[in-house]
């Protein structure tokens, strides 16, 4: 039913139909795209896309990774340079060489990947961005007032590398306003946020409407889009497939049109543990101090996961999951052999080979210079991780690489992954990054650990691969097994997990049950508060 | 207008066996504009570079003789390079290695018998090893800069070798000239086949190690460790692999091969330890390794087109009266066009005109 | 007195070619590029200094060409990395082996010359304090260009916009390009500045230390300069003092080589035993005194991890390629 009523929308939202209605709703549109293209090499990334956004409305662009979101912001922003299409700005035709010129016009950008410079204050960051000459104690000033009346707190003096996500954020977003934008394009804002930070976002954005302004809203939080946003284009593979009001549709009825078919959840069947059963992976009182400048020490960090359990760990960037993940890796060894147990033996003191041996398997959040070598083949990448632990049928004598073996293997994972190549063996750097996630992840189910810990199992994935990679973490874990995933997807934590646990700055919270657990309090956690943390030493009980 | 370059979805086989061919191509070219404005005939000069050393038999040996040194540090430099290892005192450890292994026949000159040949490349590749190590455990226990420490030890190794060719190890018979006494004829490294020409040992140490090097890299786990952490440390360390070891590894190997092209040196050709030894082959080695892509067999092959352009340049000098400093030019830009060429392996590159022109009248 | 004073007054002769190749460099790397052409410049600006300053009768006009040669020069290194992305450990190192080999075909015709030296300038009043006088006010004028060339790096560093541009650019590429800030422009000024300085020391070398041009006489030089720029954090005015510092142990070493014992017969007995023994060392151990003191000053400047990881410019080495 619901099918059908997005047919009967898709065809009386025709282009054109939709220009006219919103030509005639709203007064004369900021912003008119059309026919705006992007060719990278063979890839159409934007193909004759259209896009108009009204004076004072929040427009969302919704599409999947690789939809060509960010390629079509970049042209507007004048990062990127359009091959083909107008862009009208006002009514009038405008060409937009480079960012400074899009911010003469009124274009501000809020990058998903900040466009900050850590080893400068905040207040030289935005000066940076600034085209005139201003003394940096007149911008401080200028931001503070700015940061102080839309309840965005924040030091210009601090250095940006000392400051967490959240507050990056912030600094990005002053940036931007102190331009007195007429058009703010957001890209992906919330993604590194807490539940609450993001509904603080949402204020600061309705607050921005009400000022006239208008904005452009890229995101794939459907529920989000849906309570914000006056209209939506919908992108896919780099074509509009639709305009429409999100307020009208269902999120399935939006994810649908993103993806093209039917969105497809992982299952997940009750988990068959009961209470007593061994547990497989045992953290117990973890704490590291800071490896570089700019990482975070481990306090006290305790977890048990038992066979057929997944176990989620939430959290913001940066709040220690890249440090918990070298240190129950054996990237990084422990100095008490006992604070990290696999199987009932100690692993402390064993180096990330020798965990392997003892049947774990890990999957990095880095795709690309971490979980695989990028200018190397696929069949060298699945040597990568199992060369000692597969060393009978991968090596021969003197160590000979045994390529045919490998190559067998490495067919195998791709078919049983549906990792999608253009060529027989190509490079990972040429694997999009589905299908490359698929294949690091696939290497490892190959071998049927027994314990599996995966930092950010689908970041950047498309929803088709997202799913595939969640079902198969929980088919492992119901085969068996101990599965680990530390993810900062809310959504995908509550889909695949049994219970979650939340790491703040260093520190492991006791991992809720899936039942008691909702957004909320998880969001809370997140954002470091108190209710629900439970002390050092008890998490582990 | 502007240069833009696209990364290729996959590194171009053919760019990867081409690129050096057109480096060499370009740097005749440029080499012939360079010798026209010295007012030379350009193909007059190219011809004693490339063609005339090549002619005669004993021309060829020679041709052998400056090969073997090159080709045996830039095979060592190759996996260091690989690895992500910069080091560029070679020079350094060829000199190292030279003393080392001249050690028993300098100081044990009655020490004469079969054995003391072997004993003196040991002692070279480990006087190389061991010089190499300074600057690998720097920079692993220390954090140093591999690339300044293993240069500067060049210059202290130079003038270490001066003080004992002048000093305590200087021949008293031999008129207060620097250098050593003459080695017995057990300490000489024979020729390979002496009616010929002069080509000695080392050339098919060269040869040996060549294969064994281009085996090992591209056949075994040892291999793919070196350019996994070459190319992506994070990545290495995933898989278990130990940058520290590596560094060792790569340093250790990289001077034991320069210390050997030492001492093949003084018990080759030179046969005594002198304060000439250092002729700059540690940092020509450096051309060697890129010219061969890093190959141990590609690196054969630029060895000995290397060892042409010093015959060459000695060639153009008595026919042409061309500076023989010129040879240095050339492998100098030599160097520049591998680098520049070996863009087009990784990159398509086109001239843009501005597009912006089309886009607006769209 | 008379010789310590002599080295006091010859240890700012010393430093000043570093200094002025230093921050050269020190500008260069700010802004995310490594090049280790340094050694190579300087000799392409030496022999560029005394060529031109021959054949055209004034040293003014060899430094000018010098400058103009050392950025030049540079321009290959930043055609082929910013360009062309190349390798730029190996790309540095080509410059220098060409700057080698070109400066010996070029200087050929040279040597044995007889060189021009630059004049010394005595300020006025100032030159004749005591002491400092003649160590600070009777210099040659590469000195005080060398000690304004400091102020004016820093000021521009750390006081204008466009240092706090090339500082970011220096820090994060990808994100300056995204902001719109044209990292390619901004580098390829860079390092033509530092092959200008590298260029002006050389001159230096080549028209004031030594008036005179011998083949490959930066001898190491250009390097000591990189690690200076490394063992000063990236700040101009330690790279002042490292600069200082090495001169000096550059001018001991020459002036322990070159006096005669008898000149220290008034020493008192254990003094004069102690200088018996320094003499006793040879010549060659000395002379490595600057190179060893390197890799000394660099392992204990890089001892601690913590401090060179903040300090170092973040995308220092690293390629970039700007997509449009």
């Amino acid at each position: 039913m619901q099918t059908d009523q997005r047919t009967l929308k898709r065809g009386k939202t025709r282009e054109d139909t939709e220009l006219e209605q919103v030509a005639q709703n709203r007064s004369a549109p900021l912003l008119e795209v059309n026919g705006l293209t992007k060719i990278f090499g063979e890839l159409r990334a934007c193909d004759a896309v259209d896009l108009v956004i009204g004076k004072g409305e929040i427009h969302s662009l919704l599409g999947e990774n690789g939809a060509g979101k960010s390629t079509l912001v970049k042209m507007l922003f004048g990062s990127l340079e359009p091959n083909d299409g107008t862009i009208k700005w006002n009514g009038s035709p405008v060409i937009i060489r480079s960012p400074s010129e899009a911010r003469a016009l009124g274009i501000g950008m809020v990058f998903q990947h900040f466009s900050l410079f850590e080893a400068l204050t905040a207040a030289e960051n935005i000066a940076l961005s600034l085209d005139k000459e201003t003394p940096i104690a007149t911008i401080a000033e200028k931001a503070k007032a700015l940061s102080k009346s839309y309840g965005l707190p924040l030091d210009p003096s601090s250095m940006v590398g000392d400051l967490s996500v959240g507050e990056r954020q912030r600094i990005e977003i002053i940036r931007c306003l102190l331009q007195e934008p007429d058009l703010i394009i957001l890209d992906e804002p919330t993604s590194v946020l807490t539940p609450q930070e993001a509904d603080k976002l949402f204020e600061t954005l309705e607050r921005l409407r009400e000022e006239g302004k208008s904005i452009l809203y890229i995101s794939h939080r459907l529920e989000e889009v849906k309570r914000m946003c006056d209209a939506a284009t919908v992108l896919r593979h780099g074509k509009v497939v639709n305009h429409c009001d999100p307020r009208k549709e269902t999120a399935a009825s939006l994810a649908n049109m993103m993806v093209g078919e039917e969105v497809i959840t992982a299952a997940r069947t009750p988990a068959k543990t009961s209470g007593d059963a061994e547990p497989l992976i045992e953290v117990k009182k973890l704490s590291r101090p800071p490896a570089t400048p700019f990482s975070i020490p481990l306090r006290n960090v305790s977890l048990n996961v038992r066979a057929g359990e997944v176990i989620g760990i939430a959290g913001v960037a940066g709040n220690g999951q890249g440090e918990f993940f070298e240190a129950i890796s054996g990237e990084a060894l422990q100095s008490d052999a006992s604070t990290v147990r696999f199987r009932g033996k100690d692993a402390g003191w064993l180096s990330i080979t020798e965990r392997r041996l003892a049947g774990v398997g890990f999957v990095p959040e880095e795709r690309l210079g971490h979980g695989a070598v990028p200018e190397m083949k696929l069949s060298d990448n699945l040597l990568l991780s199992r060369h000692t632990t597969d060393s009978k049928a991968f090596l021969g004598n003197l160590g000979v690489i045994r390529r045919d073996t490998i190559g067998e293997t490495t067919k195998r994972i791709s078919k049983v992954m549906d990792v999608r190549k253009s060529a027989e063996d190509p490079e990972a750097s040429a694997l999009s990054g589905g299908n490359l996630q698929k294949f690091i992840i696939g290497r490892e189910l190959d071998r049927k650990p027994a314990v599996m810990i995966v930092n950010q199992p689908t970041w950047g994935v498309d929803a088709g691969a997202a799913a595939r990679i969640r079902q198969s973490l929980i088919d492992l874990a119901r085969s068996g097994s101990a599965v680990l995933v530390i993810s900062q997807d809310l959504d995908e934590l509550f889909e695949i997990c049994d219970a979650i646990a939340v790491m703040h700055n260093g520190e492991l919270s006791r991992p809720l049950p899936i039942a008691e657990a909702t957004f909320e309090k998880i969001g809370l956690l997140m954002g470091g508060a108190e209710p629900g943390h439970v002390p050092h030493g008890e998490g582990a009980a | 207008m502007r240069i833009e370059l696209t990364k290729r979805p996959q590194q171009s086989v053919l760019f990867s066996a081409l690129s050096p061919f057109i480096a060499l191509f370009l740097t005749m070219i440029a080499g012939g504009l360079l010798f026209a404005t010295l007012g030379k005939n350009p193909f007059d000069a190219l011809y004693f570079y490339f063609i005339d050393p090549l002619r005669e038999t004993w021309s060829l040996h020679e041709l052998a003789i400056k090969a073997a040194p090159l080709i045996l540090i830039a095979i060592g430099l190759s996996v260091c390079f690989t690895s992500n290892n910069w080091n560029i005192g070679a020079e350094g450890q060829f000199v190292a290695g030279a003393i080392a292994g001249s050690l028993i026949p300098v100081l044990f000159p009655n020490f004469q018998m079969f054995l003391v040949l072997p004993m003196m490349l040991i002692l070279g590749m480990a006087g190389g090893a061991a010089y190499a190590a300074i600057p690998a455990y720097l920079k692993v226990r220390f954090n140093t800069n591999e690339i300044l420490t293993s240069l500067m030890l060049v210059y202290v190794a130079q003038l270490f070798n001066d003080w004992l060719v002048r000093g305590p190890w200087r021949n008293p018979e031999g008129f207060s000239f620097p250098g050593t006494v003459r080695f017995h004829e057990y300490a000489i490294l024979p020729q390979i086949w002496p009616e010929a020409g002069r080509a000695h040992w080392g050339f098919i140490f060269a040869l040996v190690a060549a294969v064994v090097v281009w085996f090992v890299m591209s056949r075994t786990l040892k291999g793919f460790e070196v350019r996994v952490l070459g190319q992506s440390p994070r990545a290495g360390r995933f898989a278990g692999f130990s940058s520290a070891r590596m560094v060792f590894f790569a340093f250790l190997l990289s001077g034991a091969m320069a210390g050997l092209a030492g001492i093949c040196e003084v018990a080759g050709p030179v046969e005594h330890l002198n304060e000439k030894i250092s002729i700059g082959y540690g940092f020509t080695a450096i051309i060697v390794a890129f010219l061969g892509r890093l190959n141990p067999l590609g690196i054969v092959a630029a060895g000995l087109v290397l060892a042409l352009t010093y015959l060459g340049g000695e060639a153009a000098q008595i026919s042409l009266g061309l500076s023989d400093k010129a040879a240095r030019v050339f492998q100098g830009m030599l160097l520049f066009f591998v680098l520049a060429t070996d863009t087009l392996i990784h990159y398509r590159i086109r001239l843009a005109m501005n597009i912006r022109a089309s886009a607006e009248g769209a | 007195m008379g010789v310590l004073e002599a080295i006091l007054l010859t240890i700012a002769t010393a430093a000043t070619p570093l200094l002025i190749a230093a921050v050269g460099e020190l500008v260069v790397e700010r802004s995310g590029d490594l090049n280790l052409g340094v050694e190579g410049m300087m000799v392409m600006g030496a022999v560029t200094g005394f060529g031109m300053a021959y054949v055209s009768g004034s040293p003014w006009v060899g430094i000018i060409c010098a400058i103009i040669a050392g950025a030049l020069f540079s321009l290959l290194f930043a055609f082929l990395v910013l360009t062309l992305v190349t390798n730029q450990v190996a790309t540095g190192l080509a410059l220098t082996l060409l700057g080698l080999g070109a400066s010996g075909m070029i200087g050929e015709a040279f040597i044995g010359l007889p060189g021009l030296k630059l004049g010394t300038i005595y300020i006025p009043v100032l030159s004749e304090l005591p002491l400092v006088g003649k160590l600070i006010f009777s210099q040659d004028p590469i000195f005080y260009i060398s000690i304004a060339l400091t102020i004016a790096v820093m000021w521009f560093l750390f006081k204008t916009r466009a240092g706090l541009t090339l500082r970011a650019v220096g820090d994060s590429h990808g994100s300056a390009h995204s902001l719109g800030i044209s990292v390619l422009m901004v580098r390829y000024l860079a390092v033509m500045f530092g092959g200008a300085c590298a260029g002006l020391a050389g001159a230096f070398l080549s028209l004031v230390y030594t008036p005179q041009w011998v083949e490959n006489m930066t001898a190491g030089r250009g390097w000591i300069a990189l690690a200076l720029v490394v063992f000063a954090s990236w700040r101009p005015l330690r790279v002042l003092a490292g600069a200082y510092l090495f001169g000096t142990i550059t001018i001991a070493q020459l002036h322990i080589q070159a006096i005669s014992l008898a000149d220290l017969a008034f020493l008192p007995g254990p003094l004069f035993w102690i200088a018996q023994l320094v003499k006793s060392i040879p010549s060659q151990f000395l002379s490595s005194l600057p190179y060893l003191a390197t890799v000394l000053v660099l392992v204990l400047i890089s001892r601690n991890r913590r401090l060179t990881m903040m300090n170092t410019p973040a995308s220092l080495g690293k390629p970039f390629v700007p997509s449009r």
